[in-house]
């Protein structure tokens, strides 16, 4: 007989459809449903729902519900309804009755173990295969570790099986098939499915039975180095394991004559793949989520539109932000603060990129975007090493001896500590600060002065042309090339939280889950360098010689600046700094206040320093599971000059792009920019987008029952799956909507700009961003559809006017309307 | 002084009970009223008990015996509640006030805008009654109704995440070991009740010849009972064979699982132990078995711990091993070092489980700047053979997980298998012909031959262990399934009232709520069945997402049918067990048994209607696998 299974194809598939979330310590925010994105968004969605059983929508209840609220607009919903019968679907959205119950495909084959085998196979395997996994991958949890940790999976296991005198099986069969080398995943199929054409069904039906730990697996296949002590894992391999474990279950409970499941009569299984039919719901589903969405753009776009350019005085100081939508709000406190005020926003590693290698370590740490692969090393050098012991986690405790003792005496210990943290949290040795990243007053080697200092292939530090090429395409990017202030700071950000497993996805996402503090020392010393300034010169950008970069960090869970490198300045600037610093911490405290009328469990409406002070403990606090909310309800990127975002209240929903089209008019910087905007604000969108509408299939639930394991992943209780996307408590003040990019350029030019890049373009096109286009001559908004550019005629909606922010934000805890400030 | 010390216990006890009933009646959303009510009356508790210690020491620290009113008094049977207080309760009052309001005031944040801030609420309130009702307790019955709360408060915060597949697997498995305790204390009172001719309480225990005396004429029965609190203690402390519950229970929000599996539920064996130990203290043989199983205990743990790659397991085990050496300490009478022991083991386990998540930043950041490839542990210099099998076998914990599976569900799931071959109507008639006989047969007890009267309760027990197992198997029917488990009850009835001197108002005792919490059952699922498409015991529909309403009552219902102290079966079940003679052995452990399966099968309907996944999926469902 011909073979139709071809493996490679299988697990490519496989590998396409599966979570791919890394393990723990490098959390990337990433299109949970990344595999469905050469379809368009809707379509996609639906393909989702109906193979893999995920919900993709909201409720209609829920969308009913924002429609009674006035969160979805009735004209906006007259835009989407097809024109044929619009009194029938507006009965069909508000009022009809639909079955929104899943069918999925997913898991039909094998459904047929219960119900023609009478046997519940999942509950033989999966607690051993997971608990076997989780110790072989373990990385630093378990005291005595696997055995066999230099050898591949299988092969490890083989070993195991082969000189251990208990085995993982029950019968002779399995043990026997393991011994054997040349042992395929075919000859276990073969055993277990029988009927070739069901192979690849069997193992997706086998490997989405639990998502969490095959993703693991197949994030981890072929990067052993992704995790600090390596292992060699497949998922072929591994599903080799996972099936012989099946086959052994099956032989205990029938003895070793059953017929393979593709062989006894079963129940019809529906092609995975196939085409998806669209039914009325799901057209419903889909103009309540495009009226949900263009209900706020709408709001966001006339107000953008109604502003006019104001023109600047000659700066005061200037700030670079991270393009971060936690940036969002800080920025309008400072420009508030002083009218000579200017902020930039731009991807948070400043456009420096490298390997970060801290004093002490043998380790480096990626701090740029996760796709980029950097040739530079910048390492550290300190006086004091960085690391802290408790005794609570260490391994002793566990031991009988020694924990006996522990428990007389360092148990009454952790009493009192538990009392302390409950009533006065402070930093300690459980918390994660923002600042453990890079100390304070260490050295870096930035400047490459020989050529040859290199390691591993890495250049140590940049030259001073690969210096003047970044802060130059820096500049160009965001449009700042004349009218320096004396002062610029380069704000970095990063997060402090405690008991907090997910902790690397609260830091920069365009540092790859790492604080930005390095990379902005770097390009202030980049920015201060006097050689690079004059090379920059020679290309046109004339910074003054009394102009200084200064480094900065924001914490945002605290909402803290840290300054970094001070002692440079010159006096008069020192003065400066000071003055600045009134300024800034006054933002600080605002933002803080803006902040906390999220956590409802706090005040906002007392004073602000007393609200930052509580904002500052609940960083620390154990028991606080939301040191800050993220990037919950991001849904704007906004990539223009400042001045047509500027005095616009946004609610912290928007990520912010400098970008100024009269100094790149032939779109060279903005490639970088949506090349990095598409895939890193829309990951982050999608992610939360996807683990709001279902935090159980898609997100990570909620995080109070979380165990973890083996310093990779986190599970409920010690007999789950891994558990990924985001837990409920990052995302439940969400509201899941498509992040909308804005562009202030020529749509012609924008449009040439996207085509450039087919998987940057793959995300405008498919529509899993939207996008619209600020024509700055015609000063026209454009929408992008089907591959073209066409003119905005949404219904005109005029804003409100706000004079207190502080009254307006700390009024309520839900999202706020889009509000014009008057200053 | 008497008097002052019976309020303040007596304030002791009403405040959680009056508090956990307050907060049954806050609203679901209002969760500041929840959670101040929670830790402002804990720890008002907490300030009680402290000026209480300080004045209790300044009067000599007495023991305090305190007997209450009785429930039930026939002939010579009282069944009353009694109060004791002295230095062990004086210990667990303080550790368990004061980590309980921790706890409170940590969970207020933690929880905050959780679906089911008000049922966690409860749940720890209840939880904190039942284990002031169990320290307290003067006698083993009052003792029996705190430890049959801890059992229920256990299940529903296991069950947390009820809408989830393993939290409500582990919550059953977690209940059968539970279950088992249970009836060793069951079987406890029954052979105390012979020894002693009548409900002991602790303090005369206290007696020291008392209790030479009666243990000396039946060492054998001396030695059952001391083996009957083993097995309550074991099953409570998570000790060998039962060890491998503790790591399951780690289900709920995190703050639980500290609370309850880290330091206070656990620790009850070892209360239990220490407040019977007068009565073993001088039978040498309980005394080696008890530190001989600690020690085994504190050796297997320690090793299964160290292959842990989870951290919540690997605290779980890291504290069943010491509760082993506590158990030692125990057996060997070093009560004071035991009580350090305990108090610090329950701290630093407590801190340990909150801080757990943190764990991953902590040795990450470890590692970054220390890692070495190879640590070598001691395992490493053994044979790699021994060390490979060795390691296998703590990875797999022993096969503890399914030794429970394979002694006693397993047999159980055959035989009702084999049975399922007999079709209702056979069964059906089968029980209507057994307990007509029964009625008719009881009518003639006086005038039977007393070989035939002896013989008989034995079979109807046997019928009704028969029922049970049917009800416990049945795949399909609920309705079926609830009426073989009340008719389990009356099967036990009757082959109790052939015993001489039965009261019937016994039997009323007995079946009243029983019969009437199966009905109201009933009702609840016909209810059920008209709104939903069908319900069958294959599988957990989580009809709770509903039918909230509808499932608490049935809840109490299905307790009712198990004979928890929520209705008056529960006096009844001991009231029987009272009946049951010496020489009755295989009467008791089939009417033990029963016990035991009943709970489970009640439970066991109770999940699978209402908990788990549910089966419409038009809102976020779980995957089974999470």
């Amino acid at each position: 007989m011909k073979s139709t299974f071809q493996l490679e194809r299988v697990v490519t598939e496989l590998k396409h459809y599966l979570p791919s979330q890394a393990p723990l310590k490098d959390f990337i925010h990433h299109n949970t449903l990344h595999a469905f994105q050469h379809d368009s968004f809707h379509e996609g969605l639906k393909k989702a729902s109906e193979t893999f059983g995920y919900k993709t929508y909201l409720q209609l209840s829920e969308y009913r519900k924002l429609y009674h609220e006035g969160k979805i607009s009735k004209t906006l919903i007259n835009q989407f309804i097809p024109s044929d019968d619009k009194a029938y679907w507006l009965h069909c959205l508000l009022d009809k009755e639909y079955e929104e119950g899943l069918n999925p495909r997913i898991g039909e084959l094998r459904a047929n173990w219960k119900s023609n085998y009478q046997i519940d196979l999942d509950n033989f395997t999966h607690s051993l295969l997971f608990r076997i996994t989780s110790s072989y991958l373990d990385q630093g949890i378990s005291i005595w570790n696997f055995p066999i940790k230099d050898l591949g999976f299988l092969e490890a296991m083989r070993h195991m099986e082969a000189n251990g005198s208990i085995s993982f099986f029950k019968n002779k069969r399995a043990k026997e098939l393991l011994k054997n080398t040349d042992l395929t995943l075919e000859d276990c199929l073969h055993i277990l499915v029988g009927d070739e054409s069901l192979y690849e069904r069997y193992l997706f039906d086998q490997q989405f039975a639990h998502p969490g730990y095959s993703g693991m697996v197949s994030v981890l296949s072929g990067h052993a180095n992704a995790l600090i002590d390596e292992r060699q894992i497949d998922l072929v391999e591994w599903m080799i394991f996972e099936c012989l474990l099946e086959i052994d279950a099956l032989d205990a409970y029938f003895g070793e004559i059953w017929i393979p499941i593709g062989q006894k009569a079963h129940t019809i299984v529906r092609d995975l793949f196939a085409p998806v039919q669209l039914t009325e719901l799901d057209e419903v589903k889909r103009i309540w989520q495009e009226s949900f969405e263009w209900t706020y753009y709408n709001q966001v776009l006339n107000g953008l539109k109604e502003k006019s350019v104001v023109l600047e005085s000659t700066p005061e100081l200037q700030g670079i932000f991270c393009i971060d939508d936690r940036e969002c709000s800080i920025r309008r406190y400072i420009e508030e603060g002083h009218p000579g005020v200017q902020t930039f926003g731009t991807a948070g590693f400043f456009g420096v990129e490298f390997y970060f290698q801290p004093h002490g370590s043998s380790f480096r740490t990626k701090v740029c975007p996760a796709p980029v692969t950097p040739k530079f090393l910048i390492k550290e050098i300190a006086n004091e090493s960085k690391t802290s012991k408790d005794l609570h986690f260490d391994a002793r405790s566990y031991g009988l001896v020694f924990g006996w003792i522990m428990t007389h005496t360092m148990g009454f210990w952790s009493g009192l500590k538990l009392a302390l943290a409950i009533f006065r949290p402070s930093m300690n040795s459980v918390a994660v600060s923002s600042n453990g990243h890079m100390h304070a007053d260490s050295t870096l080697l930035i400047e490459n002065t020989g050529g040859q200092l290199s390691e591993d292939g890495l250049n140590i530090g940049f030259t001073v042309d690969e210096m003047t090429d970044r802060i130059h395409a820096l500049l160009m990017s965001i449009g700042l090339i004349r009218d320096f202030a004396p002062l610029i700071y380069i704000v970095g950000h990063g997060s402090s939280s405690s008991n907090n497993t997910h902790y690397a996805g609260y830091d920069c996402g365009a540092c790859s889950g790492r604080p930005g503090s390095v990379n902005a020392r770097v390009m202030s010393f980049i920015g201060n360098h006097p050689i690079v300034r004059e090379k920059l010169k020679e290309r046109g950008i004339d910074i003054p010689s009394e102009t200084q970069f200064v480094p900065v960090l924001h914490d945002t869970s605290r909402d803290e600046f840290m300054y970094y490198d001070v002692a440079n300045l010159t006096e008069r600037n020192s003065q400066k700094h000071q003055v600045n610093k009134r300024l800034f911490d006054q933002a600080l405290d605002y933002n803080a206040t803006e902040r906390s009328r999220r956590f409802v469990v706090m005040n906002s409406k007392k004073a602000v320093r007393r609200v930052h002070e509580n904002v500052k403990l609940r960083s620390v606090s154990l028991f606080e599971p939301r040191p800050e909310l993220n990037h919950a309800t991001n849904t704007l990127c906004i990539v223009g000059r400042r001045s047509f975002s500027r005095g616009l209240f946004l609610d912290r929903r928007s990520f912010l792009n400098s970008f100024d089209y009269q100094v790149d008019p032939e779109g060279t910087y903005l490639l970088g920019i949506l090349n990095a905007v598409a895939p890193v604000c829309g990951g982050i969108n999608l992610e939360y987008y996807f683990s709001r509408v279902d935090n159980q299939k898609l997100g990570a639930g909620t995080k109070l029952p979380h165990n973890v394991m083996g310093l990779i992943g986190v599970a409920n209780g010690i007999d789950g799956d891994f558990r990924t996307g985001l837990p409920s408590q990052m995302i439940e003040v969400h509201d899941p909507m498509r992040l909308l990019v804005i562009v202030e350029h020529f749509p012609s030019i924008v449009l040439k700009t996207i085509q450039t890049n087919p998987s940057t373009y793959e995300w405008f096109l498919n529509r899993w961003v939207n996008l619209v286009v600020f024509h700055p001559e015609e000063k026209q908004f454009y929408v992008f559809e089907n591959g073209a550019f066409i003119p905005y005629q949404f219904p005109k909606e005029s804003l409100m006017h706000v004079d207190d922010v502080m009254k307006y934000v700390t009024r309520e805890s839900e999202n706020l309307p889009v509000v014009e400030l008057k200053n | 002084m008497e008097l002052s010390f019976k309020l303040i216990i007596h304030f002791l006890l009403f405040l959680p009970l009056i508090s956990f009933t307050l907060s049954l009646f806050i609203p679901k959303r209002n969760e500041l009223a929840l959670s101040v009510l929670a830790y402002c009356s804990v720890g008002l508790q907490l300030l009680t008990s402290i000026f209480f210690a300080i004045y209790w020491y300044n009067q000599g620290f007495p023991d305090i015996n305190l007997k209450e009113f009785s429930v039930y008094r026939t002939g010579d049977y009282d069944f009353y509640l009694d109060f004791y207080f002295d230095k062990l309760t004086l210990v667990y009052l303080l550790l368990g006030s004061m980590l309980t309001f921790l706890i409170t005031i940590y969970s207020r944040y933690y929880l905050h805008r959780e679906e089911g801030y008000k049922r966690f609420f409860n749940t720890i309130l209840f939880f904190f009654l039942g284990f002031m009702i169990i320290i307290f307790a003067g006698n083993l019955e009052t003792m029996f109704i705190g430890w049959e709360v801890l059992g229920i408060s256990s299940f529903l915060l296991i069950a947390f995440y009820r809408d989830r597949y393993l939290p409500v697997k582990n919550a059953l498995k977690v209940f059968s070991v539970y279950r088992i305790g249970d009836v060793g204390i069951i079987l406890a009172m029954w052979l105390s009740h012979h020894l002693w001719h009548e409900n002991i309480s602790f303090s005369k225990l206290h007696n020291a010849e008392l209790v030479h005396e009666h243990i000396m004429q039946n060492s054998l029965v001396g030695l059952a009972i001391a083996f009957m609190f083993y097995i309550s203690a074991a099953a409570k402390s998570a000790q060998l064979p039962f060890s491998s519950w503790l790591p399951r229970a780690m289900e709920g929000p995190t703050p639980s699982s500290a609370i309850f599996y880290g330091s206070l539920s656990v620790h009850i064996g070892a209360f239990l132990m220490l407040r019977t130990s007068p009565f073993w203290e001088n039978q040498m043989l309980f005394k080696v078995f008890l530190i001989f199983s600690g020690l085994l205990t504190a050796v297997i743990a320690t090793f299964i711990s160290r292959v842990q790659s989870s951290i919540k397991s690997q605290i779980a085990y890291a504290s069943i091993a010491q509760i082993g050496l506590i158990f030692i300490e125990i057996a060997l009478g070093w009560e004071n070092i035991a009580l350090v022991h305990i108090s610090g083991n329950a701290f630093l386990r407590t801190y340990q489980l909150l801080i757990s998540p943190s764990v991953v930043s902590h040795k990450i950041r470890e590692q970054f700047y220390q890692f070495k490839r190879k640590e070598s542990t001691i395992e490493d210099s053994w044979p790699k053979r021994f060390e490979y099998a060795f390691y296998m076998l703590n990875l797999k914990e022993w096969n503890l997980d399914n030794l429970m599976y394979r002694i006693l569900w397993n047999p159980l799931k055959r035989m009702g298998r084999n049975w399922q071959l007999l079709n209702f109507k056979f069964v059906f008639y089968f029980i209507g012909f057994v307990i007509l006989s029964g009625l008719v047969l009881i009518q003639f007890r006086d005038q039977m031959p007393p070989l035939l009267r002896h013989q008989l309760p034995f079979f109807f027990a046997f019928s009704g262990f028969m029922i049970v197992v049917k009800a416990f198997t049945e795949k399909d029917s609920v309705r079926k399934s609830l009426t073989l488990i009340m008719l389990n009850h009356v099967a036990i009835a009757i082959a109790i009232s052939f015993n001489e001197k039965y009261d019937f108002m016994h039997n009323f005792w007995y079946l009243s709520g029983i019969v009437m919490s199966w009905f109201i059952g009933l009702l609840l699922i016909n209810y059920l069945r008209r709104r939903e498409e069908w319900i069958s015991l294959d599988q957990f529909y989580g009809h709770i997402y509903e039918h909230p309403k509808a499932a608490i009552i049935f809840l109490l219902c299905c307790l009712g049918l198990a004979g928890f102290p929520i209705t008056p079966s529960f006096v009844g079940e001991d009231l029987i067990f009272s009946h049951i003679h010496y020489d009755q052995v295989g009467l008791a452990f089939f009417t033990a048994l029963s016990l035991i399966i009943n709970g489970l099968a009640t439970v066991r309907i109770y999940a699978r209607v209402f908990l788990g996944p549910h089966i419409k999926t038009y809102h976020e469902v779980a995957k089974r696998s999470s």
